[in-house]
Formats: structure tokens, sequence, C-alpha cells
């Protein structure tokens, strides 16, 4: 766990990011989708990441789940300082501290409900059978869809496959669980049931939830909100685009 | 089954000549017989042999044969017959004609060709003549008894006197032999037998110190040899083609699937799947798909060559017709052939599945 010492007190935190700015390559062009963002999350909080399209939510998301690397800055997640591990080292970090829901949910659509919960545990963490069995379980009763676990992903509806990515995030007992734009395609009594399976998920394994959203109507759903604003104002954006257009004509 | 028609109706497994015979053989020269003495002397050696079920002495000349009507010329055998049966135990059945009765001193069998042509018949009277090897011809009376198939290869079209009666026709005081055709009780060792003949033969020496004998498998004799040799390569390339064909297709499908599954290859790559799982994960997809190819390709295989033979199909070889279609893949083959195609598969699968475990997570989940 990532301690921060302060005043002779010891505390535990889920993510802690000091400046951590990114930058993207866009031919000879840097674009940078953030800039200089510190904050500090807690163990098992309920928090949101919220603002418009082009803030750098998911950039954000992407640099907490390892699955990129920030340009500047220093990134610790569950105590484990996440910038300068490998390609190898991520992916193991990943399998073992956090979780994923996608906005698209993305189960694999040649596996059950119960398969796609199961999977993490044979492919990430080689648990053992009854073990796998009681975990897989659990979770299936705990999101409520024991009853739909031998029914493929295309035979259930949006708000099921969603709980059930909650679950397949939850099974291999992570530290965190990172959930981009988890309810965008999801109607808005769904939504507001997913997120209630989420938080109901945080009470009952205590696992820290981090979620992107830009709908105003369910960021009142999280406990810390941390509000992101896009780096470039219509006017800069409008430049940006001439500049980067104009050279793209230049060199053809 | 062409192989044995050849080496049991009419070559042998193997013969012996005398040093040189073989390069003249179509002349049928017989100034390049054995000697007796220098049969006698095989024979010794022969009959030490093991290996050998039977051997058969042959004189082999050419002469002409008439009908009183017309005449034409022939290409005899003379031989002795209980022995030849033993040799080329195949060659009663290629007496069309006949009875099934054995050659006897006096009789000819001649070619199917011949009786059709000059149309002679079982029971009729021809007369063989020959130049002996001095130069003076002789005559001699046979009765037709029995009327022989032809078939392709080296003296497919011979007749077949007694050898008694081929040294009375060349005058011979005593006996001279153009070869000995010899069988085997296995097949199997031939290569290995003539090798260790020919090593014994070899110290044979004439007078002059030049190899007295020449040992040659039924391979060297038979044009059809070669032919099966060009089968055989043929059968080669299309192997290589058939492998080839696999090695696309498989890449083809494990390119497919890797295309179509770049936001599940992303997704199971942020869940924490460390690439090499990812790489086996698709390699033991290949091999999956290579298992089940070879498990069916094998079933419909077996059904197909059972289909064929209980069909019962005939074909026409050179002369020959009526020949049954007898479709047979050994274990061997199918194991060989199985192996390679799951090793093809996996080595197809591999370029894929690397691009599959080498592909950036926020990459492959941002694919449409």
């Amino acid at each position: 766990m990532g301690l921060v010492v302060a005043e002779n007190i010891t505390k535990i935190y889920s993510v802690v990011a000091t400046k951590v700015s990114k930058d993207y390559q866009v031919g000879e062009i840097a674009i940078r989708a953030l800039n200089g963002v510190s904050f500090e999350i807690e163990p098992a909080s309920f928090v949101s990441f919220v603002g418009p399209s082009g803030s750098g939510k998911t950039t954000l998301l992407n640099l907490i789940g390892c699955l990129d690397k920030p340009t500047e800055g220093k990134l610790e997640v569950a105590g484990t300082d996440v910038l300068h591990l490998d390609r190898k080292q991520s992916a193991k970090f990943r399998g073992e501290n956090i979780g994923f829901i996608f906005q698209d949910f993305n189960l694999i659509p040649v596996l059950t409900v119960y398969e796609n919960i199961e999977y993490p545990l044979i492919m990430v963490q080689n648990v053992v059978s009854a073990e796998r069995k009681r975990r897989v379980m659990t979770l299936l009763e705990a999101v409520g869809m024991a009853d739909q676990k031998d029914k493929y992903p295309d035979q259930i509806s949006g708000g099921q496959k969603q709980r059930v990515a909650i679950a397949r995030a939850l099974v291999t007992n992570p530290k965190l669980v990172l959930a981009d734009e988890p309810t965008a395609n999801l109607d808005h009594k769904t939504a507001f049931m997913v997120l209630e399976s989420m938080k109901k998920m945080r009470n009952e394994f205590q696992t820290t939830f981090i979620f992107s959203t830009h709908d105003q109507k369910i960021v009142g759903e999280a406990e810390i909100i941390y509000s992101l604003q896009p780096l470039l104002s219509h006017l800069g954006l409008y430049l940006f685009c001439s500049l980067f257009l104009s050279q793209v004509l230049l060199r053809t | 089954m062409m192989i044995g028609q050849m080496t049991d109706s009419m070559l042998g497994h193997l013969q012996v000549h005398r040093k040189g015979y073989l390069a003249s053989i179509d002349n049928l020269p017989l100034n390049m017989n054995l000697r007796l003495p220098s049969y006698k002397k095989l024979e010794g050696i022969l009959n030490q042999q093991p290996e050998i079920e039977a051997y058969s002495p042959r004189i082999k000349f050419g002469g002409m044969f008439s009908t009183f009507v017309e005449t034409t010329n022939i290409r005899l055998n003379g031989v002795y017959p209980d022995r030849e049966l033993k040799t080329v135990p195949l060659l009663p059945s290629r007496v069309t004609n006949g009875g099934g009765k054995p050659l006897e001193k006096g009789e000819i069998w001649i070619p199917e060709l011949m009786s059709k042509s000059m149309k002679v018949n079982i029971g009729d009277t021809v007369v063989v003549i020959a130049t002996n090897k001095d130069g003076s011809v002789n005559g001699k009376q046979f009765k037709v008894s029995g009327i022989l198939e032809s078939i392709t290869g080296p003296g497919g079209r011979d007749g077949y006197i007694h050898i008694e009666d081929a040294m009375e026709v060349l005058r011979m005081e005593e006996m001279e032999v153009s070869e000995v055709a010899i069988r085997l009780k296995d097949f199997g060792r031939l290569q290995s037998f003539s090798n260790k003949l020919e090593g014994i033969l070899s110290g044979e020496l004439t007078k002059q110190g030049k190899p007295m004998f020449e040992v040659h498998t039924w391979e060297k004799l038979s044009p059809f040899y070669n032919i099966a040799r060009m089968i055989d390569l043929m059968a080669l390339f299309i192997k290589l083609m058939l492998i080839a064909i696999v090695l696309i297709s498989i890449m083809n499908v494990m390119i497919m699937a890797v295309y179509e599954r770049i936001r599940e290859i992303g997704t199971i790559a942020a869940i924490g799947t460390l690439p090499g799982k990812i790489l086996s994960l698709f390699v033991m997809e290949g091999f999956s798909l290579g298992l089940l190819g070879v498990i069916s390709g094998n079933i419909l295989g077996l059904i197909i060559i059972a289909v064929i033979n209980f069909s019962k199909i005939t074909f026409s070889f050179g002369r020959q017709t009526g020949l049954i279609l007898s479709a047979k893949v050994t274990p061997m083959d199918m194991l060989v052939v199985s192996l390679i195609v799951i090793v093809i598969s996996m080595i197809a699968s591999l370029q894929p599945a690397f691009k599959a475990s080498r592909m950036e997570p926020i990459k492959a989940l941002r694919h449409v």
C-alpha cells in the first residue's frame, strides 16, 4: 500500500498522483492531455472523475490502471510506483491489484456469464477450482446474476452485462476498480442500478471504486468528485487544429 | 500391386547375369551367357544363402516363330518350369488359356499378341527357328500349350519353353545360362540382400581378373521403377503443396482470429493476462485447429479409402485392363502427416499469436 507520511501519521492511499502530466505525440506535435494533476484517493473510496469530452478522464484512468505511463510526475497505485514497471510487470500488477469495468462491458462473447467472471482466476491468478467456484458464485449472488450464470453475453441486457463486468472486476480481490464511463451505454434507471451495485460491492469488499463520467445526473452518486477541465479552450482548440491541418497540408 | 505383378510373374526380386549382359540385354546375346562352370559356382553360392526362397536359371534368346503359314520373330525364355514357378509364382496367372497345366517339354507358351495376330491357339503346332552363337541355324517343333497375357516391363511379351528344348534349339552341348532370377523369402530385405550378394559375387573373378557376375534388383531391370519414382516425386510435391495450403489457411484463419478479437485481446490484456499467456492461447488455438483437422481428415480419409475399396473401381495400365484400384494408407503415413499438420498449424499460428501478445492493451481497447 502507498504510504504518505505526514505529521508522524502513516496514511494508506489507493492512489497518489503528484503533478502527473500526459502528452500524446501526433506527428511532430505533442498534445497535452493532462497537465500536472495531483490528488490522493483513500482506500474504499467511491470516487468520480467528471468533465466534458477531452478533459482527460480516460487518460487519467488509463494511467492509474497502468495501461499507459505519465509523461511527467509521480504516480503511486496501491503503494507501487507504477512509472518504472515494464510491460510484463504492468500486466502482473494489473492482474493482482486492479479491476476494470469498461463502457462497452467488454465481456468475452464465447464465454458464459460464469466463465467470464471465472476467466481472470484461471488465466491471471491461477486459483484452484474449488476456490474459483466459491468466489464466482459469491459475486454472482452479490450482483444478482446467479440465475443467469449459464447465459452468454448476447442473451442478457446491458445492465446485466455491466453487473457481470463488475463481478469480473472484483473476482480477483483487487485493491481498486477502475470504471471508464460505466453507465454511458445504459439508460438512466439501469445506470443508477449499476452504480448502486458498484457501491454495494464497495461496501461489501472494501474496494476502492474510481469511475469517470460526463453525465451530470449520476455524478451525485459519487462520494468524492474530481472535476477535470479541457486543457484547450475553444479558441485554443481552433488555433491548434489550424496549425495541425496546415502542417499536414504542407507535408502533402 | 504392380510391383508384385512384375516381380512375381516375370522378373523375380533380383537377377544375376554375366558381367556386361544387361548392357546388351536388348540383343539377347548368347555369347554373354554364363558358362556351366560359372553357373555351377553361382549355384553353389546361391544355395548357401538362407534369404533365398527359390531361384531359376533362364536361357533367353531370340528366334523365328512359324505357323507354317506365317513367320515372325519371338523372344523366348528357356526355363525349368518347376523352378520358374517357385521363383515367379504369379506366372501361371498370366496364362489366360491352357487349363492351368504346367509347361512340358516340347510345349511352348506364346504371348497373347502373337496368338491373336498369327491366329495361333492352344494345341496348334508351331516351329521355332534360332541361330546359335556359332551362327548355325536350327529349328524345333512345339505344341502351343499356353497363351500368356502381356504385361508392362522387360520380358513382358516373351514366350516360354522348357530349358532343355532351348538347349536343343541352340545346340548347346552343356547348359549355358543367360540369367538367374531369384526370389527372396522377405521382399523387405531386398536391398540388404542385394548388397550382400554383390559383395559375395564381387570376389568371383574371371581369368582376366575381371568380375564374373553382376547383380540387379527388379528396380534396375524395370522401366516401371522410374515411373514409380516419378509418381513418388509428384506425390511429394502434392504433399508440399498441401502443407503450403495448410500453412496459408491456418495463418489466414489465425490472422482473422486476431483481427476480429482485437478488443477482446485488449480486454484480457487489460485485466492482467500476461503476454506469454496470450501467445500460448493463440498457439493453442492453432494446435486445436490442427488437431481437429487431423482427426476429421483422418476419419474422412479412412472412409474414402473404405468406399474406394468397397466400390472395387477398375482401371487400365498399359495393356492390362481390369486392375482393381486398391487404396491404402499406412499407419506410419497417417502419423507423419498428422504430426506435420499439427506442427504446421502451430507454426502458422505463431506470427498472429505473437502479434496478439505484443498488442498494446490501450490501443486494442480503442479498436473498433
